[in-house]
């Protein structure tokens, strides 16, 4: 996971520590980044079966959270996700502090960064907002969404679920459909099912798909009969709030709906269907669907709290997995 | 009518011993002497007597006329914080540039003579090299109503531009283009049609599929050029079309030039060397508008400035102030700083692999330009004004932020290691910068 982009200065670090790591985009990860991480999370799944649900593994460390759009699932999730681990929390939302006497984004990181947190997660409207982060911080960065960019963490989530409730995502053929142009997690879904073996099909109306995206591995097709073949069908919001006005990417809901919606019809029985919410029942979901017992999106959300755990842990500590299962277990 | 205005007073008296002598438009390559007289060339030779002038040794280096950038935001009047025409003629200086043109799209516009007095003013008093103003084509550059272009240009403006911004109406580009032949001055177009571009951060492609980025397509600039051209062919009058970054447009230039319009062009250096592939690193000192583009368009551009349909490089020098560049690329403005890296970049990357002859490269930076806007070109003759830049073209250095000489350091060759640098520039007969 050592995405350490270029803007990061790492010598404003103290001498003797190790190069820090974050996680801002799935492309800086490998395989084995990927099947650590969800063999930690397996294991925390584990340990949260217990009563008693905390851990002290991250005891003493600061975590804080710095989000300037609207989450429910992220936020909560990182914050329990931390509290689990006996970390301090601070949860800091852009409405209400500074950032709305105009404070800029880099002197909010210099103030956040002045109380030495470990790890700082940001949700930002804005494309390369962790990595200014990253720059004006000495933390562990974590993505928690900028702009139409990345959501790592959602992808590892979603492998989780997958390879939990279908099975291993080598082989598998996953469709991802809808509204790819504004969807961050689209990108960060597509590297990640890439890179852990499975077959990706985008299907959507043209002007959602970006031109181009082919080449990042999968394959578009413009009519929703695609999804037929699929083993899991990966529903994506129509994002309103961030198309331009007048672009027409659609000429009405009326018409995406009938054309490209997820209905009973459209499904075989057994295939599995995700979405990432806040959902638009009735838009791209029926609301049949959403609530059938082959949608995993509950699952999803279950997954969230684990997976953000297990970057968390994987980022503070430099533990090899083995080590790190072992005192996980121990603990339990 | 003099469109270039800059330092007064007394010129050099020196002699430049055992250069290497690169004048391709005269016909001069060789390693001679070169003397000046009162900022005036006066003799080319072997061994020439230095009497009491100052003697400045050149062996192993190049001798060339100075550069003309034809494309320069100087951010006076209005962001004297980014750059001011003091700030701005050191950097062009240090960069081998014997004369600049500044962009109009200043606060204030530059679309009135009052205005464009008071600069020229300033430039007499500020410039360490000469410098040229283009001047708005449309009031406030709001594309409603045309500047008095007459009344402009006899006040000295260098020609017209809405820079930064298309002129969107095509009947009033119709209208400019009519009447600008009045005023006897090039007329310079920014190509994007805006409903095209908008919300668009870099060039659609694969990388900004990827990246999440709103897409500036090639034919937001491509259907402008093409647009322009039709006009200007219809009308049978100049133009010329600036920071040209797609292939289309190259395309559409060359069959057009080839018809017999009278069409010009220029290119960035970061147009000719980088691909949006550089986006990747979110820095958003690789934002600038035209977007960089992909790898075919690189290379269509690369070939235009060799074969001579794209005439001139044109830094597109736009600085800003750190705190307007240091936020997520998303909300960064558009620019990048060039005066002081164009020769060193393009050295590097173009010239030292081949892709272009260093005799190419130095006429795009300096006939060239000179040429697109009726200016006398620099060269390297008895009888002509000293323009001349000195070459270390084995000289390697490091790109550092804090050795500038622009009031803004947003440049993409930060920390970047470069061969080939200034050793001296010579502007209108004064010695405007020295190693």
């Amino acid at each position: 996971m050592a995405e350490i982009h270029s803007l990061v200065r790492d010598e404003l670090l103290p001498p003797g520590r190790p190069p820090r790591r974050h996680l801002i985009s799935i492309a800086g990860l490998t395989r084995d980044d990927v099947e650590r991480l969800l063999t930690l999370a397996r294991e925390f799944a584990r340990a949260g079966e217990r009563e008693v649900k905390k851990l002290p593994t991250l005891r003493g460390r600061t975590v804080v959270n710095l989000f300037y759009e609207a989450s429910t699932r992220t936020s909560s999730s990182f914050e329990l996700a931390a509290k689990r681990l006996s970390a301090d929390v601070m949860s800091i939302k852009s409405t209400g502090s500074a950032v709305d006497k105009g404070e800029s984004l880099k002197d909010t990181a210099l103030t956040i960064g002045a109380y030495d947190p470990d790890v700082v997660v940001i949700r930002h409207p804005e494309i390369g907002a962790p990595n200014l982060v990253a720059r004006f911080t000495c933390a562990h960065v974590v993505n928690a969404g900028d702009g139409k960019h990345q959501h790592p963490t959602q992808a590892l989530l979603d492998l989780f679920t997958i390879e939990e409730e279908v099975g291993p995502a080598q082989g598998l053929h996953v469709a991802i459909v809808g509204d790819v142009l504004h969807s961050r997690v689209a990108r960060s879904n597509i590297q990640a099912f890439r890179l852990m073996g499975a077959r990706v099909t985008l299907v959507g109306p043209p002007p959602l798909i970006p031109r181009g995206i082919e080449a990042m591995g999968c394959e578009v097709s413009y009519s929703i009969d695609a999804i037929k073949d699929a083993d899991v069908v990966y529903v994506l919001r129509m994002q309103r709030e961030r198309m331009l006005e007048g672009a027409n990417y659609v000429p009405s809901l009326r018409e995406y709906t009938a054309r490209w919606g997820v209905t009973p019809e459209r499904l075989r029985p057994g295939q599995k269907v995700m979405h990432p919410g806040p959902m638009n029942r009735g838009v791209e979901i029926d609301p049949v669907v959403a609530d059938a017992a082959d949608a995993l999106i509950e699952r999803q959300v279950r997954s969230g709290l684990v997976v953000r755990m297990a970057v968390l842990y994987d980022l503070l500590t430099h533990d090899p997995v083995e080590v790190a299962v072992r005192a996980i277990e121990e603990v339990a | 009518m003099p469109v270039l205005f800059g330092p007064t007073g007394s010129k050099a008296d020196l002699v430049v011993r055992g250069a290497r002598v690169l004048d391709a438009g005269e016909g001069v390559d060789a390693t001679l002497d070169v003397r000046v007289d009162g900022g005036v060339i006066t003799a080319l030779g072997e061994r020439l007597d230095a009497n009491t002038h100052r003697v400045i040794e050149a062996d192993g280096l190049v001798l060339a006329p100075a550069f003309v950038d034809p494309h320069v935001h100087l951010r006076t009047p209005g962001r004297e914080d980014e750059e001011d025409l003091g700030s701005g003629t050191r950097a062009a200086a240090a960069g081998g540039y014997c004369a600049i043109l500044g962009m109009p799209n200043t606060d204030p516009v530059i679309d009135s003579a009052a205005l464009l007095g008071d600069l020229i003013e300033r430039a007499e008093a500020e410039a360490e090299v000469p410098v040229g103003f283009l001047a708005a084509i449309t009031k406030r550059q709001d594309g409603g109503e045309l500047t008095e272009m007459v009344e402009l240009a006899e006040r000295g403006a260098a020609g017209f531009t809405d820079d930064g911004k298309p002129v969107v109406a095509p009947s009033l580009m119709r209208r400019a283009l009519q009447y600008h032949a009045a005023a006897g001055r090039t007329i310079a177009l920014h190509c994007e049609d805006p409903t095209l571009s908008r919300g668009g951060h870099m060039h659609e492609g694969p990388v900004s599929a990827e990246l999440g980025f709103g897409g500036y397509p090639s034919v937001a600039e491509s259907v402008m050029v093409g647009r322009d051209l039709s006009l200007a062919a219809y009308e049978q009058q100049p133009l010329h079309l600036m920071h040209l970054s797609a292939r289309e447009s190259v395309d559409e230039l060359r069959r057009r030039q080839a018809e017999g319009v009278q069409a010009t062009a220029e290119v960035t250096p970061h147009h000719l060397v980088l691909t949006d592939d550089a986006v990747r690193s979110l820095d958003p000192n690789v934002k600038m508008n035209p977007p960089l583009r992909a790898e075919p368009d690189r290379a269509a551009l690369v070939d235009a400035l060799r074969d001579g349909t794209i005439a001139a490089v044109a830094t597109d020098h736009a600085p800003h102030a750190r705190h307007e560049k240091e936020v997520p690329f998303e909300g960064a403005p558009f620019g990048v700083t060039g005066l002081e890296t164009a020769f060193a970049v393009l050295h590097t990357r173009l010239v030292e692999p081949g892709v272009l002859s260093l005799e190419t490269l130095l006429e795009r930076m300096s006939a060239g330009p000179a040429a697109i806007y009726g200016l006398e070109p620099p060269r390297i003759a008895t009888g002509a004004p000293a323009n001349l830049v000195l070459l270390d073209l084995g000289r390697t250095w490091t790109v550092q932020e804090d050795a500038f000489r622009s009031k803004s350091t947003n440049s993409w060759l930060l920390g970047a290691t470069l061969t080939g640098r200034v050793a001296l520039t010579v502007a209108d007969g004064r010695v405007a910068f020295e190693l």
